[in-house]
């Protein structure tokens, strides 16, 4: 790890802990309005959602360049990574202080001024430069991981474009397109740094399994592009209520209910991962990894039954929603980043690192499992009321919610607690040399590992 | 290869249908000047943070989708200018706020926030007219 990419590390893990801290605050302005007067929801929101969201972009970026690194065998990263790191964090800095300043763009996630967008594009440009200086010295017949990498890199340059279109007034002539635009481009954004996390888990997997076939073979493409498909076309799910054209809409169903098959073979794997679990739960790496795992589970079935358009009314517009984004954002991008970042700074040689790292760990399932769960019954409450019952008074309406939303604040401190006591070790460890590698425990003798 | 040709049939799908997505979405009224200053008022304050429009947004406050229809635009300035206990109050000109209304009645006329159930088809999904 050169500097560059250690502060590469360091401005991810920042943007962690920044989160945590704008995210916890959000709600407790959400739910005392008192706390709301004095630090306004309204800047709070942008600053938490855009920080998450360079958390998981700065860090997915974070992983491709080190496991890419590794699996090319190639020589450090070059002087345009440095200026993306340089670049990218003023960016993002500018962002929070616009946001403190009440400066908004006002776009659903991206909420800052249009032109703070210019530095970001000219940062990511750099990284791809980089990116692709790389990419000429990948293996002859790639495995399945770096194709997900570069996939996610190009698509997120894509996705970034296309949510600035509606700059050119013709994206703005009508509110179905002004809409289109805008999801169809968050939608697909988060499939790209999908594919740039989702590439760094299948890597390590490979590395820490000793099996390079999970990476390679006709299954793998193919769950690969029913993925790609996802990317492309399941956009739709976001506008269903909207009167768009009627295909965009089947188009989506259709695609989100392909998905049940990755249901299903998770299901039929779970067998197999018990016994690999055995041979590797000793892995820090590895159990971030499986918590992830299980968090796909969770929200893949969640998702599934939020896609089928009559049930998606009871839900839309309601916290069910956000239990899906952060569901996603906190129990698989986050748990893989950990784990991806936990293994380019060695934890697991490292003695009390490792230990807060896991108690941590346990720490923001539990939370998240009950945050989760009390977004979801908020929600359905309100999708219920307003649904159903039809009530339109939003005091009213949101009555019988806000108890649950106290469930959800309270357990979003466990959640904070738990990925701050992950996450600072790891900051802790970004600043130290990094200790002598330890090889994998080899696949067949793998039942004689002990436990530590 | 045919993982290279299946990656060329998709990359061929999002451009076309990124074309037809966008091109088809020309229904509902167009928007005059004045609906595209409000559009600015309504994203340089960040409503967007607390209100949703077609049920997309942030979660503290209500959907604004039909609001002109629902509640009438005296009681949307109202709202806007002077706030509550939980919305903080916008401090905006006439004009802005003229500009502000023309835009959420622009939205509410483009349809309705809420799927009716007469719109949702036997196969689960929604028949809706652009
Ligand atoms: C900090 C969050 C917040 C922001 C920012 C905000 N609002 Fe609100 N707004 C609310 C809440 C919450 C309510 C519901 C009334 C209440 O509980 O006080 C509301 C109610 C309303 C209503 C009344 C709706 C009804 O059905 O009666 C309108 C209209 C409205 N807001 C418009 C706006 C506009 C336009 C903006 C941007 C200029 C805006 N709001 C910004 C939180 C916010
Ligand atoms: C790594 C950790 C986290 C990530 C990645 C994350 C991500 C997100 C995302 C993507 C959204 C937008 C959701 C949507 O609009 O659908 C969101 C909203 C929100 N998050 Fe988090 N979050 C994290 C932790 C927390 C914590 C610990 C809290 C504390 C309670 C919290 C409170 C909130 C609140 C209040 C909202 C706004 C919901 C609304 O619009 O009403 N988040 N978060």
């Amino acid at each position: 790890m050169n500097l560059a990419h250690r502060w590469h590390v360091r401005l991810a893990l920042l943007l962690l802990l920044a989160t945590l801290l704008f995210g916890l605050l959000a709600g407790l302005a959400y739910m005392y309005p008192a706390i709301g007067q004095a630090i306004a929801f309204k800047k709070l929101r942008p600053a938490h959602v855009s920080a998450a969201l360079f958390w998981i972009i700065t860090g997915a970026s974070a992983a491709v360049v080190h496991h890419r690194t590794e699996a090319f065998r190639l020589p450090r990263p070059t002087r345009s990574h440095a200026a993306f790191v340089a670049i990218w964090a003023g960016s993002i800095v500018a962002i929070l202080v616009a946001y403190a300043l009440n400066r908004f763009g006002g776009r659903e996630y991206w909420e800052f001024p249009p032109l703070l967008g210019v530095p970001v594009l000219v940062a990511w440009l750099l990284f791809m430069v980089d990116h692709f200086r790389a990419w000429r010295h990948r293996p002859a017949d790639p495995p399945l991981y770096v194709w997900m990498w570069t996939t996610g890199v190009v698509f997120f340059l894509i996705t970034f474009l296309e949510q600035n279109l509606w700059q050119i007034p013709w994206f703005r002539n009508t509110y179905m397109r002004e809409l289109t635009v805008q999801w169809k481009s968050n939608g697909a954004m988060v499939g790209a740094w999908n594919q740039m996390i989702y590439g760094s888990a299948l890597y390590l997997m490979t590395r820490i399994g000793g099996d390079d076939g999970i990476a390679r073979g006709p299954k793998a493409f193919a769950f690969w592009f029913l993925g790609l498909s996802n990317l492309m076309f399941n956009w739709g799910h976001h506008i269903y209520s909207a009167p768009t054209a009627g295909w965009i809409r089947h188009t989506a169903y259709a695609i989100s209910m392909a998905e049940w098959v990755l249901l299903i073979d998770i299901i039929r794997g779970f067998k197999a991962k018990l016994a690999e679990n055995r041979r590797l739960g000793h892995l820090t790496t590895y159990r971030f990894l499986v918590t992830a795992e299980l968090w796909v589970f969770l929200n893949l079935a969640l998702a599934l039954l939020m896609s089928f358009p009559f049930l998606n009314r009871y839900t839309h517009g309601t916290h069910v929603t956000v239990a899906h984004a952060m569901g996603t954002t906190v129990g698989i991008n986050t748990m893989i980043l950990l784990g991806s970042l936990s293994w380019m700074l060695r934890i697991d040689q490292a003695g009390a690192a490792r230990r807060w790292m896991e108690r941590g760990r346990l720490l923001a399932v539990y939370s998240l499992l009950v945050f989760w769960v009390a977004l979801i019954v908020a929600g359905l409450i309100k999708g219920w009321r307003m649904t159903a019952l039809g009530i339109t008074d939003h005091t009213r309406l949101m009555a019988p919610v806000d108890p649950v939303l106290q469930v959800f604040v309270v357990a979003g401190f466990g959640v904070a607690a738990g990925l701050a006591m992950a996450a600072l070790p790891l900051l802790a460890a970004s600043f130290k040399p990094l200790p002598a590698v330890v090889p994998v425990p080899e696949r067949p003798a793998a039942t004689t590992v002990e436990r530590p | 290869m045919w993982q290279r040709k299946v990656l060329a049939f998709l990359g061929a799908a999002f451009v076309a249908g990124t074309w037809f997505a966008y091109r088809g979405a020309d229904t509902g009224g167009s928007a005059d000047a004045q609906v595209r200053r409000g559009m600015d008022v309504w994203q340089a304050n960040n409503c967007v943070a607390c209100h949703q429009l077609y049920g997309l947004g942030g979660y503290m406050g209500p959907d604004l989708t039909d609001v002109i229809t629902m509640r009438g635009d005296a009681h949307v300035r109202a709202f806007v200018q002077h706030g509550t206990q939980r919305m903080p109050a916008h401090p905006l000109t006439e004009a802005e706020l003229d500009d502000l209304v023309a835009f959420l009645a622009w939205v509410d006329a483009s349809g309705q926030g809420r799927v009716p159930d007469s719109a949702v088809h036997w196969t689960g999904t929604f028949i809706l007219e652009p």
